[in-house]
């Protein structure tokens, strides 16, 4: 066991990890941050997607120790600081964008890296960007529109409001 | 105006604030104190013979606190099937026993024989290992394909099972020979095969359980991923643990989707009840996904020949199928329902047709268990009809929307009872077939067509008219079919003293949104604010029985049970108004959360008449019991019946294969609408799991039973952009006669109509291409199926 430090969610945080402990079970079991899921052994899912250090990383896929010294962000930090919801949040809530929730924070997050890196992009950059998320519940169709939606864009003339 | 609350507004879903905010509590979020964890040894291999497990190294291994192995179950009950089906000659169906864990023979690769708890879970899956390394099971020769599975006796799945054939059924056997006859007089048959291909079912949350026990009182707790808690401690309960049902507790947290694969029992829940007992501590496990693509049960998996009969002008005269239906190595606890009750009884689809029967041989195979996933049999009959309709279209050079028109049953027809024994209620399948197409503006293809080939690309449409029956299911009417459970469902709802509502439930939700849904209907019927109610479901100590959801039941059945119990709240309030008003009970209404007397101003509030049930100081406490709180059973009359039309457009490159679904349009029927938003919702997934079973998903075993697509680097999901914005309706509205919402039920249409859809959008736009000669492509629709399809 190691010691490691990181930031998440703009708090300092440290704990024990092993090498082959991964950052998503670190988040998970360590810190008790269990918004961030894992659907997965494959990288292939996305539920676990997390930021580091700005990025759009799949936490499943990146050992705890690695990300030492490192600013995470997870689901639990998406949030207002008032503690409403966030736009991309309020997007998915206002436009069904979810359905068990279990895809859905890591959605969140690979738009939040989208929109970081393409603020007003198309349906066809937003279908693109989010391929490495799963999910079985929405076919896809809410989701790309609260994306839309929470870049500003009208969303008005998608099919079947 | 839209409404902004009650029955029919788009009310925002509650449950979303804790899901995008991480706050969800699912099973592997939980870590109880002093939690232990179990890792599951699995097969390598098909089908082995259990030589020798030797566990001495790994029960030696650093944290490991237990061991097991199908030793330690063989003593106690199988995992049984819930569907009891006799062969066509009356012989009753096998049922070779599902151990908990298994012993002496393993017959699928992922079939568990032991198991590892240890003190972390990285020392369980150390031990899980070494525990592996030292088991010695003989290989044995598998058998993967049915036809050789039925016919090569010398294999056997099951030593007890010479032909590897759980039951040969007929539906109807009485209509045998008069569709026999029919066939062979008619003027033309259209005979297709095709298989409707395996499918994993792939709920993102993967099964996870956690076993507890209490010494102190005996009692056990099992929190689990579940779509049925109750039916769930009914079979670990009674028929594999022998535990008391009223010492068992069964917990379904928040459940990330289910589509059938968590409706079933399994194994890993007994075992760590089990672990639990034994080491008196939480004991968790959670399935890798690679484990869920080797134990979950599948879906689909049939082989079928259809013959359609008809005059030379489309109309239908008969349907014949032959299906083989893949059970797996054992029988799920759905498994033998949904190839032929949900299958079978389908078999007439929305059409005017007098002569239908069907066989279903189901075959035992060293494969994972095959069972219930969303539409559960039912887009398996409606992808046989559709595809053979489109064919015969072609061999006679009809127009298929003008063959849907001619044979579609009308309007005046209902209530019609089908040659295949189901009795449709209402419907209007001309209405949503006009409204498709009016979607899908069918006129303009022609130019929509042209602009696809400026680009290079073939266009097609496709259409399926499709049928299901769900809201499952009349108890009298299961137990006929060979049921061995009731299907009905129940509700508490509880009013407490200062107004507020719990409403107990037996529908799970896990993604169908009924905490916000079901809470809209309660608003509406008591006149009281939406967020004043509570929908409390998912756990056995808290609710009073439930079947659970799948099926397309949660609303129809589980809804309407909900309503009974505000109409004897109701009915126990006028009571109470009556005498806080001093008029006659029969004079009290009800209406928009006021008890008044009839023609008069005098009325009581809602609130107030709660308050006075609890605070019962002017109360008719001789004649009525104080409080506020009732339950009801309610145990459906019939089946609903959902239908609809839809409509695909797809392009396909000549080139590569590549198939894009450009277009698609869904004109459903659910009966009225509770929450438009979540319905919408409802379809886009059912079309985005039909597309994926059309186009990209396949699951596949070589021939010595290695499952070859078992992760998401080999099987093929959906993924965004894959799929298109889909334009779905629901305007045309038959309200389900024989339930007080009148409503039918919505949440596996789309991937039972939509499959069909769009394979008969590619073969139309490979025949406008040119490509005469491609009859069929099974599915997946893959690029080099379609490739190899156009240079046949």
């Amino acid at each position: 066991m190691t010691k490691v430090s990181m930031t998440v969610n703009g708090k300092a945080v440290s704990g024990e990890a092993e090498g082959r402990t991964l950052l998503s079970a670190f988040l998970r079991e360590g810190l008790g941050l269990t918004g961030t899921h894992v659907g997965c052994d494959t990288s292939q899912c996305g539920a676990c997607v997390v930021h580091v250090d700005g990025r759009a990383v799949k936490s499943c896929t990146v050992f705890a120790l690695d990300v030492a010294g490192a600013e995470v962000r997870t689901i639990e930090g998406m949030a207002n600081l008032d503690g409403s919801l966030g736009t991309i949040q309020q997007a998915f809530q206002d436009h069904h964008g979810l359905q068990c929730g279990f895809c859905t924070p890591g959605m969140v997050m690979s738009a939040a890296a989208l929109l970081a890196e393409n603020p007003k992009p198309s349906e066809a950059d937003v279908r693109h960007y989010l391929e490495g998320n799963i999910c079985r519940c929405t076919g896809y169709h809410n989701i790309v529109k609260a994306v839309l939606a929470a870049s500003g864009q009208d969303v008005s003339a998608v099919a079947a409001e | 105006m839209p409404k902004d609350h009650g029955i029919g507004a788009s009310s925002k879903r509650r449950e979303d604030i804790r899901f995008l905010t991480g706050r969800g509590v699912y099973t592997d979020d939980m870590n109880l104190h002093g939690q232990a964890y179990a890792v599951f040894v699995r097969s390598q291999v098909a089908h082995g013979r259990i030589k020798s497990i030797d566990t001495s190294a790994a029960a030696a291994m650093p944290g490991v606190l237990a061991v097991f192995t199908g030793e330690d179950f063989k003593d106690v009950g199988g995992n049984p099937a819930g569907w009891l089906i006799n062969s066509r000659d009356g012989t009753p169906m096998r049922e070779p026993k599902r151990p908990v864990l298994a012993h002496g023979k393993v017959r699928h690769v992922g079939d568990a024989y032991a198991a590892v708890v240890a003190e972390s879970y990285a020392e369980a899956k150390d031990a899980a290992e070494q525990l592996a390394a030292d088991s010695e099971i003989e290989e044995l020769p598998a058998i993967i394909d049915m036809a050789a599975a039925l016919a090569d006796a010398s294999i056997r799945v099951h030593d007890e099972i010479p032909d590897n054939q759980c039951f040969d059924w007929g539906w109807i056997e009485d209509n045998r020979a008069a569709v026999d006859a029919a066939i062979k007089a008619a003027p033309h048959v259209t005979t297709l095969e095709l298989v409707n291909n395996r499918l994993v079912p792939n709920a993102m949350e993967p099964r996870a359980s956690i076993g507890e026990y209490f010494p102190g009182t005996g009692d056990y707790k099992l929190t689990t991923t579940s779509q049925n808690p109750h039916l769930t401690r009914l079979l670990v309960a009674a028929f594999v643990m022998g535990i008391p049902e009223n010492k068992l507790t069964v917990v379904a947290p928040d459940v990330g989707g289910g589509f059938g694969s968590k409706i079933y029992h399994y194994g890993e829940e007994a075992l760590v009840l089990a672990a639990a007992k034994k080491l008196a501590r939480p004991v968790r496990w959670t399935a890798e996904r690679s484990e869920s693509f080797l134990s979950d049960a599948h879906g689909r998996d049939h082989v079928t020949k259809i013959e359609l009969a008809c005059e030379t002008d489309g109309t239908f005269i008969a349907f014949r199928t032959e299906t083989m239906a893949n059970v797996g190595a054992y029988l799920s606890n759905f498994s033998t329902a949904t190839p032929t009750f949900l299958h079978g009884t389908l078999m007439a689809g929305p059409y005017k047709v007098p002569n239908v029967y069907v066989n279903v041989k189901t075959v035992f195979t060293n494969t994972a268990p095959v069972d219930a996933y969303r539409g559960a049999g039912r887009p398996e009959a409606t992808f046989s009809l559709e595809r053979v309709i489109d064919k015969m279209c072609r061999e006679l050079g009809l127009d298929p929307f003008d063959v849907r028109r001619k044979n579609l049953l009308t309007k005046d027809m209902f209530p019609y009872t089908t040659p295949v024994g189901l009795a449709y209620d209402t419907g209007d399948y001309h209405a949503t077939l006009d409204k498709a197409m009016d979607m899908a503006d069918v006129a303009g293809f022609e130019t929509r067509r042209a602009a696809s080939a400026a680009r290079g690309k073939l266009r097609g449409m496709g259409l399926s008219t499709w049928i299901e029956a769900c809201g499952i299911a009349p108890s009298h009417l299961v137990g006929v079919l060979g049921s061995r459970v009731g299907l009905y469902d129940a509700a508490t709802v509880r009013v407490n003293a200062t107004g507020n509502i719990s409403v107990m439930t037996g529908a799970h939700s896990h993604g169908q949104g009924h905490e916000t849904v079901f809470a809209q209907i309660v608003a509406e019927k008591l006149g009281v604010p939406e967020a004043s109610v509570e929908i409390v479901h998912g756990d056995t100590s808290k609710i009073p029985f439930g079947m659970g959801s799948y099926g397309s039941r949660s609303l129809a059945v589980c809804g309407v049970a909900v309503t009974k119990a505000i109409d004897k709240i109701v009915a126990k309030g006028k009571k109470i108004a009556a005498h806080m008003l001093e008029a006659a009970e029969e004079d009290i209404t009800f209406e928009a959360g006021t008890f008044s007397v009839a023609g008069t101003d005098k009325a009581k509030t809602f609130g107030e008449i709660a308050f006075s049930a609890y605070v019962p100081h002017n109360y008719p406490l001789e004649t009525l019991e104080p409080g506020l709180e009732e339950t009801a059973f309610y145990d459906p009359a019939n089946f609903t019946y959902p239908a609809g039309a839809y409509i695909c457009e797809v392009e396909v490159d000549e080139g590569t294969g590549k198939v894009d679904v450009v277009a698609f349009h869904c004109a459903d029927d659910f009966g009225n609408i509770m929450n438009p938003m979540v319905v919408e919702g409802q379809v886009h997934g059912g079309v985005g799991q039909g597309i994926g079973q059309a186009l990209c998903e396949n699951t596949t075993y070589d021939d010595t039973g290695q499952l070859l697509t078992g992760s998401y680097m080999d099987y093929a999901m959906p993924r965004a952009d894959d799929v298109p914005f889909y334009n779905v309706d629901y305007s045309c509205q038959t309200p389900c006669t024989h339930n007080p919402l009148g409503v039918k039920g919505c949440g596996e249409a789309g991937a039972i109509g939509s499959p069909p859809a769009v394979v008969n959008a590619v073969i139309d736009a490979l025949h406008r291409g040119g490509y005469t000669h491609v009859k069929h492509i099974d599915m997946p629709v893959s690029p080099s199926r379609v490739w190899q399809a156009i240079h046949g």
